[in-house]
């Protein structure tokens, strides 16, 4: 297939952002995530691919602590941001939040008006100074997922009435708003059209320059073209995490193998 | 008595009609259920509903005419003179009705044959004296008229039922006839009975409905003979309240408007931030088991009687009011004020409030928190920036209703703030408003014809126009920006 071209990209630096070591998941007795240790790189952006139910969600979830927020959820293990471990009793969830920013599987607007959902981040974390910073933050957000042209003259409607497509623009937008260092995008595309899709790409290829990205996707194309980095998840395990190319061309798991070609998932 | 009998037949027939109807079915389908249009047991539900439904409404219909054609042939046997003029028609018909119960009761009772009942004749015997010592009192002496009707009455009224019970039970049999005979495999009988079900459905709306139409026309009819006694402008426009039995009343309702609107007003301010501020706490912040306690705790205030609430204020909250803060501050010394009004109700609106709101901030979807969460926004700024706007027209519902109840609460409003009309601002004042001058209105020995009296009406339509404005206004906020979040 013509999609399945694979670009060859440098990873930039192999400095890792976030460091997971023996991470273990439980949702009361549910033994979702088992012994994930991996390396996610700055600078980059890494795909975690996997059949459904496998715990690539989960597991993003881990990264900012978004966990927390279920109550029979248990996370062991460690899992370090710059060499700090996120789960000290030092570390405020909410400021991580900040840092490691995420988008959801889901759309879910808020409520508001476009500007202000946009313009929410910003606000709570005081990083504009007046008006006019913040409509250049909201502006060169929304541009950013691709969204602008299509709201620029409504920025005042409500978020909730724009189509599916276009609500996961917009939590995209008030993601990258915050300039968190990570951003966690869990399934960004699935409610896309081919041209959003290659917005949203050009936008993560774009965001590499200055965050790690880590994206989960169900599509082996898309994988391929945006990640540096290729994680496949199977049953909670981590498989195999490599060079995107290397797991696409030359997996060394036959589970992986597998499910690239399309028998298992 | 009898009427209950006949529905034990008639629900004996509708239990027969299933039996029946189920098994003519799958006896035309051959025993094979896979025949049939619908399922088995609608046949039978339709047979049911065949041999019933006629059988019921015809009964109804019997129950409701039989005692008008009945007064009409009693009215006959009447002399002229005593049936002329219909108030004297009525007065004799109450004398008959109640002599013939009387018999009845006596006959029910063993202390009369039923043929000493009807052979009863004033010239032998003191009817009034006789009824009196079987436990039946009359108001006047018999006379030989009223016996006679009365007797007239009892027989046609046996004869009524004796009659009801033959046709309704023939109406229920041939309807179950009707049903056999067209019970085929190719009857459409489940889409019948569905049709039967969805008209039980409305019948049960409709009377809902009806119910208030009633309620409204009997308020306006009698607040149009108001405002024929009273001048509307008067009304609506006067600044006193001082009825008077004896003629000169001023019938002014702004008064009571302040009154009803001061005290609403003060029970919400009581009522909003607490109730709101609760909701929140075990919506978003308390634990399973804190909240698995607290709210039962809080929603005990609301099986509270209102007369309970009006005790606390006219004991405790009144005379604490007046100790601590009116006569500190020299602002009165009555024991019943608005405020202490005002508070009570709203304690007693607060599980009201905080229990509506609970459900709606509980029903803002979790994807909404997780993305405010998933940005670095604290609990509480997710709370006032992403949860109360979501749940904003909800609230704004709950508040209105809230509002309407304190709007109509009439118990606490005398027990706490009194019964005199007033135009204040001070809050520690008596006043009172348009719910209890409604009740006091009506209380004790009044004519139903006086200006005084008829006010209630007036009072109530008003009363009815403001709350039903309010909760339609309210219905409207809660439409108009549900869907925000789907
Ligand atoms: N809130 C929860 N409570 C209990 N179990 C959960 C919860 N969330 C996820 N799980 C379980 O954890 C496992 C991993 O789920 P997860 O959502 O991470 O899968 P996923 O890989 O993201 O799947 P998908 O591709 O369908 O999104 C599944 O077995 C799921 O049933
Ligand atoms: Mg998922």
């Amino acid at each position: 297939m013509n999609d399945m071209r694979i670009t060859e990209r440098t990873v930039q630096t192999n400095q890792a952002k976030i460091t997971a070591r023996d991470v273990q998941v439980y949702y009361g007795d549910t033994h979702a995530i088992k012994d994930v240790s991996v390396d996610i790189l700055d600078k980059a952006v890494t795909a975690f691919i996997g059949p459904s139910g496998c715990g690539k969600s989960t597991f993003l979830r881990c990264l900012n602590r978004m966990n927390d927020t279920i109550p029979i959820c248990r996370v062991e293990g460690k899992i370090l941001l710059d060499g700090e471990d996120i789960r000290d009793v030092r570390v405020d969830p909410v400021q991580l939040r900040a840092k490691v920013g995420m988008v959801f599987q889901k759309p879910n607007p808020f409520p508001k008006s476009i500007y202000d959902n946009v313009a929410y981040g910003p606000r709570i974390h005081g990083l504009v100074r007046n008006k006019a910073e913040l409509d250049e933050v909201v502006e060169s957000s929304l541009k950013k997922a691709a969204l602008w042209n299509e709201v620029k003259d409504r920025l005042a409607a409500p978020g909730t009435g724009l189509s599916g497509g276009q609500q996961q623009r917009l939590c995209i937008a008030r993601a990258v708003a915050t300039s968190p260092e990570v951003l966690l995008m869990d399934e960004p595309c699935s409610a896309l059209d081919p041209i959003a899709t290659a917005q949203v790409e050009e936008l993560i290829d774009e965001l590499r320059a200055n965050f790690s990205v880590v994206i989960v996707t169900h599509s082996m194309q898309q994988a391929a073209r945006v990640s540096q980095k290729t994680a496949f998840f199977h049953l909670g395990n981590l498989v195999e995490y490599g060079d995107t190319t290397t797991i696409f061309t030359n997996p060394v798991d036959p589970r992986t193998e597998s499910y690239i070609s399309g028998r298992i998932g | 008595m009898t009427v209950l009998l006949l529905l034990l037949i008639l629900a004996a027939i509708a239990a027969a009609g299933f039996v029946l109807g189920r098994r003519r079915a799958l006896a035309r389908a051959g025993g094979n259920p896979k025949l049939l249009h619908s399922l088995p047991a609608y046949y039978g539900w339709h047979a049911a509903l065949m041999s019933l439904l006629p059988a019921v409404l015809l009964m109804i219909l019997w129950v409701i005419a039989q005692p008008i054609i009945v007064q009409r042939a009693v009215t006959d046997t009447l002399p002229a003179a005593m049936t002329a003029d219909p108030t004297a028609l009525e007065l004799t018909m109450a004398d008959v009705r109640r002599l013939a119960a009387g018999l009845d009761a006596a006959v029910a009772g063993g202390q009369m044959t039923e043929n000493e009942a009807s052979m009863l004749r004033t010239e032998f015997t003191d009817v009034r004296d006789k009824l009196a010592r079987v436990g039946v009192a009359l108001g006047s002496a018999v006379t030989h008229d009223v016996l006679s009707a009365a007797q007239e009455y009892r027989e046609i009224t046996a004869q009524f039922a004796l009659w009801r019970m033959i046709v309704v039970i023939a109406v229920a049999v041939l309807g179950l006839i009707y049903a056999l005979a067209v019970t085929k495999p190719d009857l459409w009988a489940r889409n019948r009975v569905e049709r039967v079900m969805l008209g039980l459905l409305m019948l049960a709306s409709t009377i809902a409905i009806l119910t208030t139409v009633g309620i409204i026309w009997s308020l306006f009819s009698e607040s149009v003979n108001f405002f024929r006694q009273y001048p509307f402008t008067e009304f609506f426009f006067g600044l006193t309240w001082s009825p008077n039995f004896r003629g000169g009343s001023q019938l002014g309702f702004l008064p009571l408007l302040w009154g009803t609107l001061y005290i609403t007003l003060i029970s919400m301010v009581v009522a909003v931030p607490l109730g709101l501020f609760a909701a929140i706490y075990l919506a978003e912040y308390a634990s399973k088991r804190v909240r698995a306690w607290v709210k039962p705790l809080i929603e005990v205030i609301a099986g509270i009687p209102t007369v309970v609430f009006g005790l606390f204020a006219l004991i405790t909250v009144g005379p604490f009011l007046r100790d601590y803060f009116a006569q500190p501050l020299g602002l009165g010394n009555s024991g019943s004020s608005v405020m202490t009004a005002g508070i009570v109700i709203g304690i007693l609106n607060i599980p009201f409030i905080s229990s509506l709101s609970d459900d709606i901030i509980n029903s803002v979807p979790q994807s909404l928190r997780d993305g405010s969460f998933g940005i670095g926004a604290t609990k509480s700024e997710t709370v006032k920036q992403v949860i109360l706007p979501a749940a904003l027209p909800g609230i704004m519902g709950a508040v209105l209703m809230a509002a309407s109840r304190a709007i109509g609460e009439t118990m606490i409003v005398t027990m706490g703030a009194g019964a005199a009309a007033k135009l204040s601002l001070n809050p520690f004042e008596a006043m009172t408003t348009m719910t209890v001058k409604i009740v006091g209105q009506l209380t004790g020995d009044t004519d139903f014809a006086a200006p005084e009296t008829l006010v209630a009406f007036a009072l109530g339509i008003t009363l009815f126009v403001i709350t039903l404005g309010l909760n339609v206004f309210a219905l409207w906020i809660v439409r108009t920006y549900r869907e925000q979040y789907e």
